[in-house]
């Protein structure tokens, strides 16, 4: 049984339709990534996911348990976080403090800490005490992945990571992830960036218009596959 | 000395508007709802407090510590099912449903307890003065402004230094983004009011035992309330304590002019901080 398993997921903002039945797997101590351009529903789903937007109950399992119509909090206490799409540090928070508040709804035992984060991200130790929000944006980036991981999830949601940072300062943020993974963590990444997608990702996930139109592992699919499923041309 | 001594007693005074304030500063801090009942919520604290002294016989510092926990709940379960349902991007249903509140609340008091004015009775302590250099200071006040001391240590403590605090302020900044870290702002805000509520059955118990009270008192004491805020600046609870005393100060001394200004020179005080700091004296909060 897969960890993680969406079954013709749908959602709507209103009567606008986002999701139009979605099915997408995450195995235990799996990466996937999901692409796509502007509006394919990526963030959509991540939202669905974490219960920030609800859907049908059977719509997501998480271990087999029917969880689409838990609200986020709730998602978040059964061990699955979210780094949210631009950051979303808490600006009245200090760094530490912004790195404590993730394990507000689910203080569980398990790798991560204060301290094994500030090893993970040896800048953040320094800047502790400053507002979460006058770091730069990649600091900023490596305080939200931080504050996901202290509540030692199971599964850690990643929206947009190098939205708006330099490539030097994504590659030093994508840089930590092989010890989130080694850590037990089961990774899902949304990334606009296809070549970063495809070297951290066990499996790709291509969306376009709500709906997924390619999946594989990155070396059985080819550019111009992806090309075609990114953007509903052929190249 | 009698100027001297009269701005003491100003800024004693000071303490409880700061205690009036305290709450509401809090309130507003963290979910951003005006609550216009608030004055109103503090006589019904002093009744509260008044029925627990002269039905049981206990002494107003005993019966405060009964009157916080239950005035706790009586904000918990506002908060809950009555403010929670008026939050949301439009500012105006929690000033509407406050105000309705605060009318329920001074007729409710009305129909219970006529109009008559009351006191509670603190014994001795009422007159007590212990004499401090050239200046005669009374018990009461000094409890009043150290209570407002203590009260304000204790919400920073809290606010800055605990796992609910930062709750608080997350909630307050993002309540999405709380709600991934697994904060129930609902819960957050209902316990926020809560500890506001206790906080008015302290205020409550000065309020009481200081001067007679009836129930149509409620919104002045909102206003002076306000202006402690305001004054202090959005945001800063040691802001809110030099704006009571500001207040406190201008109030007292208008008053030894002429006790017909007393009211008023408090008011003017209040306009002339904003023409001077129009963000008040600590301005914390950006928006």
């Amino acid at each position: 049984m897969a960890l993680l398993e969406t079954h013709g997921l749908t959602a709507f903002y209103r009567d606008f339709q986002a999701l139009f039945g979605v099915d997408l797997t995450l195995e235990a101590g799996e990466t996937i990534a999901i692409v796509g351009a502007n509006g394919a529903g990526k963030s959509t789903l991540m939202r669905s996911i974490s219960g920030v937007l609800r859907n049908g109950a059977d719509q997501i399992l998480f271990d087999g348990r029917p969880i689409g119509a838990l609200d986020a909090p709730d998602v978040m206490s059964l061990g699955i976080a979210m780094v949210p799409e631009g950051r979303r540090l808490f600006p009245s928070l200090s760094v530490e403090e912004n790195l404590l508040i993730g394990r507000y709804g689910r203080a569980m035992k398990g790798p991560w800490s204060l301290e094994t984060i500030y090893r993970l991200f040896p800048v953040l130790k320094e800047r502790c005490h400053t507002p979460g929000t006058a770091l730069s944006g990649g600091q900023q980036q490596m305080v939200a992945i931080g504050r996901a991981l202290m509540s030692n999830p199971r599964i850690l949601l990643c929206d947009e990571l190098s939205l708006g940072l330099a490539p030097i300062i994504i590659k030093d943020i994508y840089a930590a992830f092989p010890a989130i993974r080694a850590s037990g963590a089961s990774i899902v990444i949304v990334e606009q960036d296809i070549g970063q997608a495809m070297k951290v990702a066990d499996r790709l996930y291509c969306m376009m218009e709500g709906r997924v139109t390619l999946s594989g592992r990155p070396a059985e699919l080819s550019r111009e596959a992806i090309h075609a499923a990114y953007f509903g041309v052929h190249a | 000395m009698s100027w001297a001594d009269t701005i003491l007693q100003g800024v004693l005074l000071g303490g409880l508007y700061a205690l009036f304030a305290a709450g509401l500063s809090l309130v507003f801090g963290i979910m951003r709802l005006v609550n216009l009942a608030h004055g109103d919520l503090i006589v019904l604290a002093a009744y509260l407090i008044l029925v627990l002294v002269s039905g049981l016989g206990l002494h107003p510092f005993l019966a405060v510590l009964i009157a916080m926990p239950l005035m706790f709940g009586v904000g918990w379960l506002l908060q809950s099912y009555v403010l929670n349902r008026t939050l949301g991007p439009d500012i105006l249903p929690p000033l509407l449903v406050t105000f309705g509140l605060s009318v329920v609340l001074q007729n409710g008091l009305l129909q219970a307890y006529s109009a008559d004015s009351r006191r509670i009775p603190a014994g001795s302590l009422e007159t007590a003065s212990v004499a401090i250099g050239p200046f005669n200071v009374g018990v009461m006040p000094m409890l009043t402004f150290a209570s407002a001391v203590a009260v304000i240590l204790i919400l920073n403590r809290v606010l800055y230094g605990t796992e609910l605090g930062r709750a608080f302020r997350a909630t307050s900044d993002d309540a999405t983004t709380a709600g991934l870290m697994g904060i129930r702002p609902n819960r957050t805000f209902a316990v926020a009011t809560g500890i506001a509520m206790a906080i008015v059955a302290i205020a409550a118990v000065f309020l009481g035992t200081r001067a007679n009270f009836d129930p149509t008192i409620g919104p002045a004491r909102l206003i002076y309330a306000f202006e402690a805020v305001i004054m202090g600046g959005l945001g800063s609870l040691w802001g809110t304590l030099a704006g009571g005393v500001v207040l406190g100060v201008a109030q007292t001394v208008g008053g030894a002019i002429n006790p017909e200004w007393q009211i008023l020179a408090g008011h003017i005080a209040f306009v002339l901080v904003l023409l001077a700091r129009p963000r008040g004296f600590f301005p914390r909060a950006v928006d």
